[in-house]
């Protein structure tokens, strides 16, 4: 005889996950499009729209989210796994953005490269409701499976130029790294169930605020392995070697879509994480984080300078720019979390732009001559493409009146703020990082306004006609240009913004 | 409208070269060569009306109440912390709108004629109203950090027009050469900033004097340093001087505007602004002092050795820079505007003059092979003439009562190691003037003597031609941007190149605003005399450094100071009269330089200051020293700017050396760091 | 000395689970082939796997025991897309040595 005990349910809000739904459905819908019009030649197209109404779906969804949770206070459903607050609305809006700027680009490349075909808009979806799913995330096992969702649809992007050898070697190291430093993560996990008897974040908290631990070893292994998993991801020094190499191989649009997207959805973990599940631990943090963000910011600038590649040298910037992000982290305190926001916010229409000029200025068919040589004279050759560059890399190396210096002297300020002499020399370290980044931005500058000299392999590249930039990619490059332009103009709006979007 | 309702405008100033550099930028090419001249002229000259307009309505107001501050608008709120666009009209402000619009009016009409068959015509003058503009929102500025914009844009500005004509390889060296050096001084002025932000909260000026006063001493002390590594990058002093000389590269009227006349005194204008830290801070002021005067002195020796007409300029600009920073580190505030503003007129007038001495002969620039021009040239023989009187020292011209106000401040202020270091830096400027002077336009004429080409039938003789970018009237086939138009000390003289031709005066556009300049060199005096009520400069920049604690000058101690710097300006020009009045015997022959060996050597090449000379004193002959020469330019300087570049390149390559594309590498990275960051929890956390 | 006296505590599991784990690391570390890696990887996380179910053990808490379900789920999606890649590159290079695959790199 068996009782019939009740089971508990736990409360659903689908409220609160609607754009993660929306998106999920979306993906799923286009699978299904995609196999119903199987011979149709509209199917593209129809693919195409599809996404973009979802993708707009959710940014909707997303607005009204952001109402609602800055007035009424945060979301919290599903037996506690779940928390839409401020912040996660805020990297979800930078994501959705992204995720757009992704798609649109994406739609002439693929006809370009012949690579047309629906699925590359069905996983980017997926993979962007991953990394929705990751800023709302408030359980460590939520964060996995986020992490897994994003990725696994990310390592098929990576490798999705099927004729592009190089994309396959790019995916392929993408997915061995990916997968070995997911396990180390999923250890931390692990381990930091086995310390605190609990795997949600706010669990951790209240058991390290109430409990005194007898055996530290444990939690404190466990929490660094989940810094170093979540270090993959936004790709810190030293476990950033995969970087280059994939974004470089990736196809461009993918390259745009990791560097804004990605980024924006890690950070949401470990910003979360180290904030909300360890406060009390942060002295044992962030040292951690110091030597992280130090080392990202100096080597990502100094190995950038030797590359002979505009993607590459733009892949090694984005590692710098990961550690001017951790010095937000670092600085532990809601400045920081405000200046990483709005950083992350910026940065990723910096990249966007800068990889969608990249996708439309390389010479030849198939998106692998990147070198400086291919792109010398640019801005001569075409003053509106060229010139979008030189103000993209600009604004990246933090030149005045652009987002990038707004969000550079915002990051800086926080860790000046907290004002101990181990901070000041983080400052010293990314001043000198800022610095050293000058000199291959401009080098970039440089190159794309100098005029050729009568090399043939540069002849070659005079000699092919210039590609046309098409309406979706005209849309994405004057966003971000103008996101730019107006955040360094006029910052205050989205300093606001990003304020309003601290609390967890 | 009263006033202090027009002084709230003051923001329009700059937007005026800012728009004519938009307009020139999006559609210089169809307006065209003379056009696109005047209307970056006529921008320069309404922004200086503007100026006079904001002079007299300062004037208007109570000498205590010059102060109006404009919050146009909130640029960057950011917690308690905000950063407005605004202006401020103050004396000190209004004095640089004034200089640098006016000083800049000149140099742009000059441009008009110099420029004249530049295939970049209208991109010049393009760069030249951006660094106009740039440079007008540093000096309108209510904070630091809009300040820093119109400095990191002056700078940009700066590096476009050196490396203007970038086909020559020594211009786009010399122009990244002057952006490194310039990016150090960033480094600085950054870390300034966020120290300010981190101890009070605010970048506003007028925030800062009370401010200064609630700090500690370390910190206000570590704050004006800061500060002033930032102005020294700018304003070329030791050590960060190299890129000025190079910088010489650029077109001749740049190096009047930007590198003697505007852009190098905007570190004297920050240290006046920072004037509240120095107040606070005893030590930055020696030290600011010191550096100055060292400065002043050694750039001076450097000076009177150098054969290129226009380095010899740039190592005088150096030198005169130091006496400013000098001043400052004695608390003469005021002594250094006057001193800048003396400074722009006789050094503006002296490289315009410069830029047409070399226009009018071949794009020569070694001074050994001129002589006579008063003969050719005697419109421009007889501007810089004036303005050799007034920086050397002759009463009764601008320099005598700018540079005798900084040494009476420095004597009066009881300094008399910076106040000997400064007159003996004085002996040196009247010697290197005059130099400068008889060895071009006096003397007995080298050119032909060392025209070693067979004559040329002219081609050409009208005064429009020669223009440097454009040289096809001397060069024949030539091609001019291949030319390596500096020479460097110990250079044998090359042959002229005039080709048969004689030297000729410049158009009429270009002398105009040398006269200009000339005029108020000899005149410039009259804005601050030190008789009783007549130190009008004075009194109008006080308010401003309200609670300097400046000496009175005794008339005793005035006298004293001011008649010996009399006395070593008149022996310097003896000096240099006795040995080039007849000018050189002949071209290879420099007697100053033979008779002085080896200094002279030490001398010529600049840089055994800073690691030759404990070398040096082992004494080797002139052999090793000219061996010294090579080596230590090529290795040392160029190294220490090649090394840091060469340091960061290896360090790159090691970080991408690593990056080998082995997979397995990438994890065994990973797990390198894995380990790292367990090892650290393991042994140091959780205490 | 039987072997029923030797209590076996969750800590034995624990360890065996940090050793199975580091050699899953050691492994992809060292094998060149790209199959294999995956195998080590595989492994990495049935150890963590072990891992989870020591501790839910040790904690008496199903926790642990249910994620171990969501890694098992997980770690078959990640095989399928991660095969799918070898499949393609396969296609072309004929074998499957990591190694080989370094045009990336600087």
């Amino acid at each position: 005889m068996i009782a019939a005990a009740p089971i508990a349910t736990p409360a659903v809000d689908l409220w609160a996950i609607a754009p993660i739904i929306a998106l999920v459905a979306t993906g799923v819908g286009l699978v299904l499009i995609r196999a119903l019009l199987r011979r149709n030649q509209a199917v593209t197209p129809v693919c195409f729209s599809v996404a973009v109404v979802g993708l707009l779906v959710a940014a909707g969804l997303l607005a009204r989210q952001w109402h609602r949770v800055r007035d009424d206070g945060p979301i919290v459903s599903l037996a506690d796994m779940v928390r839409v607050d401020p912040f996660a609305v805020f990297l979800g809006i930078v994501i959705v953005a992204a995720t757009l700027a992704g798609l649109l680009l994406a739609y002439a490349y693929l006809r370009r490269e012949d690579l047309e075909a629906p699925e590359y808009f069905a996983l980017l979806l997926l993979s962007a409701a991953g990394m929705l799913m990751m800023t709302t995330a408030n359980d460590l096992v939520v964060v996995f499976v986020a992490l897994e969702v994003l990725s696994i649809p990310l390592y098929v992007l990576v490798a999705f130029d099927r004729r592009r050898l190089r994309s396959q070697e790019a995916g392929l190291k993408y997915f061995v790294l990916g997968a070995f430093s997911s396990a180390v993560f999923l250890y931390g996990i692990a381990l930091v169930y086995g310390a605190t008897g609990t795997t949600s974040l706010s669990g951790i908290a209240t058991f390290l605020a109430g409990n005194t631990l007898f055996e530290q070893t444990t939690l404190l292994v466990g929490l660094g392995l989940l810094l170093v998993g979540l270090g993959f991801k936004v790709a810190a020094v030293p476990f950033h070697m995969w970087t280059p190499d994939v974004y470089q191989g990736a196809p461009t649009p993918v390259t745009a879509f990791m560097a804004a997207a990605t980024k924006a959805a890690a950070f949401a973990a470990v910003l979360r994480i180290v904030l909300t599940a360890f406060p009390q631990y942060r002295d044992d943090w962030r040292p951690i984080l110091w030597v992280l963000a130090a080392l990202s910011m100096l080597v990502g600038a100094v190995a950038a300078l030797v590359q002979n590649d505009v993607k590459r040298t733009l892949a090694y910037s984005s590692i710098a720019h990961a550690g001017y992000i951790l010095m937000g982290v670092y600085a532990a305190s809601s400045r920081g979390r405000e200046a990483a926001l709005l950083y992350l916010l910026v940065y990723a229409f910096m990249a966007i732009g800068a990889f969608a000029v990249v996708m439309i200025a390389a010479p030849g068919p198939d998106d692998a001559k990147h070198s400086y040589d291919d792109y010398r004279g640019l801005a001569v050759r075409r003053p509106v493409l060229g010139g979008l560059l030189i103000f993209f890399v600009l604004a990246q190396a933090g030149v005045p009146l652009t987002s990038g210096f707004v969000g550079k002297l915002e990051l800086f300020g926080s860790v000046a703020q907290a004002g101990e002499t181990s901070d000041y020399v983080l400052l010293v370290i990314g001043v000198l990082s800022a610095v050293i980044a000058f000199a291959f931005y401009l080098r970039i500058a440089w190159t794309l306004v100098t005029a050729p000299d009568d090399d043939t392999a540069v002849a070659a590249a005079y000699s092919t006609r210039p590609r046309r930039v098409d309406g979706w990619t005209g849309i994405v490059l004057a966003g971000a240009a103008a996101l730019t332009l107006v955040v360094g103009v006029l910052p205050g709006t989205f300093i606001h913004f990003a304020r309003d979007a601290v609390f967890f | 409208m009263n006033a202090r309702d027009i002084l709230d405008y003051l923001g329009i100033i700059p937007l005026l070269p800012l728009a004519g550099a938009v307009i020139l930028l999006l559609a210089g090419r169809r307006i065209g060569e003379p056009r696109a001249g005047w209307l970056a002229t006529g921008m320069m000259a309404l922004a200086f009306l503007g100026s006079v307009v904001a002079l007299f309505a300062l004037l208007s107001l109570p000498a205590d109440g010059r102060l109006q501050v404009n919050q146009v608008f909130t640029w960057i709120p950011a917690g308690t912390f905000s950063v407005g666009m605004g202006t401020q009209a103050d004396p000190l402000s209004v004095t640089w709108l004034l200089l640098v619009t006016g000083v800049g009016l000149c140099i742009h009409l000059y441009s008009i004629a110099y420029m004249h068959g530049d295939p970049l015509f209208s991109r010049f003058f393009a760069y030249l109203n951006l660094f106009a503009a740039s440079m007008l929102i540093l000096v309108v500025a209510d904070n630091l950090l809009m300040t820093f914009l119109g400095w990191e844009g002056v700078g940009l500005c700066s590096y476009l027009l050196i490396s203007f004509w970038y086909r020559r390889n020594d211009a786009a060296t010399a122009g990244k050469k002057a952006f490194v050096t310039n990016r150090v001084g960033d480094v600085g002025f950054l870390l300034a900033m966020f120290l300010i932000i981190a101890t009070y909260g605010t970048l506003e000026y007028t925030a800062m004097a009370p401010a200064a006063e609630i700090i500690s001493a370390g910190t206000a002390t570590a704050i004006a340093l800061l500060l002033m590594v930032g102005a020294m990058g700018k304003s070329a002093q030791l050590p960060l001087h190299l890129w000025l000389t190079d910088a010489m590269e650029g077109p001749t009227p740049v190096s009047a505007l930007i590198h003697a006349a505007t852009m190098v005194t905007a570190g004297v204008f920050l240290m006046c602004r920072a004037y509240p830290f120095l107040e606070v801070s005893h030590d930055a002021s020696v030290v600011i002092m010191w550096i100055g005067a060292i400065t002043a002195l050694l750039a001076g020796t450097v000076a009177v050795v150098q054969p290129d007409i226009k380095r010899a300029l740039a190592y005088s600009t150096i030198s005169q820079l130091g006496y400013m920073f000098l001043a400052i580190g004695v608390g003469g505030y005021e002594a250094a505007v006057f001193m800048v503003l003396c400074h722009a007129f006789y050094k503006g007038c002296l490289f315009l003059g410069a830029g047409s001495v070399i226009h009018g002969n071949g794009d020569n620039q070694d001074m050994r092979i001129m002589g006579r021009y008063r003969k050719f040239l005697p419109v421009t023989a007889f501007a810089m003439v004036i303005a050799w009187l007034a920086i050397a020292g002759i009463p009764p011209f601008a320099g005598f009562w700018a540079k005798d106000e900084i040494l009476v401040e420095a004597y009066a202020h009881g300094d008399y190691g910076v106040w000997i270091v400064g007159t003996v830096a004085a002996l040196l400027t009247a010697v290197y003037m005059t130099r400068l002077i008889f060895l071009t336009f006096f003397g007995n004429a080298r050119y032909e003597a060392a025209d070693a080409a067979p004559a040329v039938p002219v081609v050409s003789g009208g005064s429009d031609e020669g223009d440097p970018a454009d040289a096809d009237g001397h060069d024949g086939d030539e091609d001019p941007f291949e030319d390596h138009p500096t020479v460097v000390f110990g250079e044998p003289p090359r042959p002229s190149r005039l080709h048969g031709h004689r030297p000729h005066e410049s158009p009429v556009l270009m002398l105009v605003p040398i006269l200009v300049l000339a005029g108020l060199s000899a005149v410039g005096g009259l804005l601050n005399l030190p008789f009783g009520k007549l130190d009008f400069l004075h009194q109008f920049l006080e308010p401003v450094f309200e609670g300097a604690k400046g000496v009175k000058a005794t008339t005793a101690q005035k006298l004293t100071a001011e008649g010996l710097s009399v006395l070593m300006a008149l022996i310097g020009v003896s000096i240099a009269l006795l040995v080039y009045r007849r000018g050189l015997r002949s071209p290879d022959r420099d007697p100053l330089v033979d008779r002085l060996r080896p200094v002279s050597t030490l001398t010529g090449n600049a840089y055994y200051w800073d690691a030759g000379v404990t070398r040096f004193v082992g004494g080797p002959g002139e052999r090793g020293a000219s061996w010294l020469n090579r080596v230590f330019d090529a290795r040392i300087i160029d190294g220490a700017v090649n090394g840091t570049a060469w340091l960061f390149q290896w360090a790159g390559r090691a970080a991408s050396r690593v990056q080998d594309g082995y997979v397995r590498r990438y994890a065994l990275g990973i797990l390198l760091g894995t380990v790292a960051v367990l090892g650290f929890v393991l042994l140091w956390a959780g205490r | 000395m039987t072997l029923a006296a030797l209590e076996i505590t969750s800590s034995y599991y624990l360890v065996l689970a940090a050793m199975v784990f580091t050699i899953g690391a050691v492994g992809v570390l060292t094998r060149r082939n790209v199959l294999v890696m995956f195998m080590c990887v595989e492994l990495m996380l049935n150890a963590v796997n072990l891992s989870f179910v020591a501790f839910a053990r040790a904690l008496d808490d199903v926790t642990g025991q249910v994620i171990v379900f969501f890694v098992l789920v997980v770690a078959a999606a990640e095989v399928a897309v991660g095969l799918a890649i070898i499949v393609a590159i396969f296609r072309r290079r004929r074998h499957a040595t990591a190694d080989d695959l370094r045009a990336l790199r600087g």
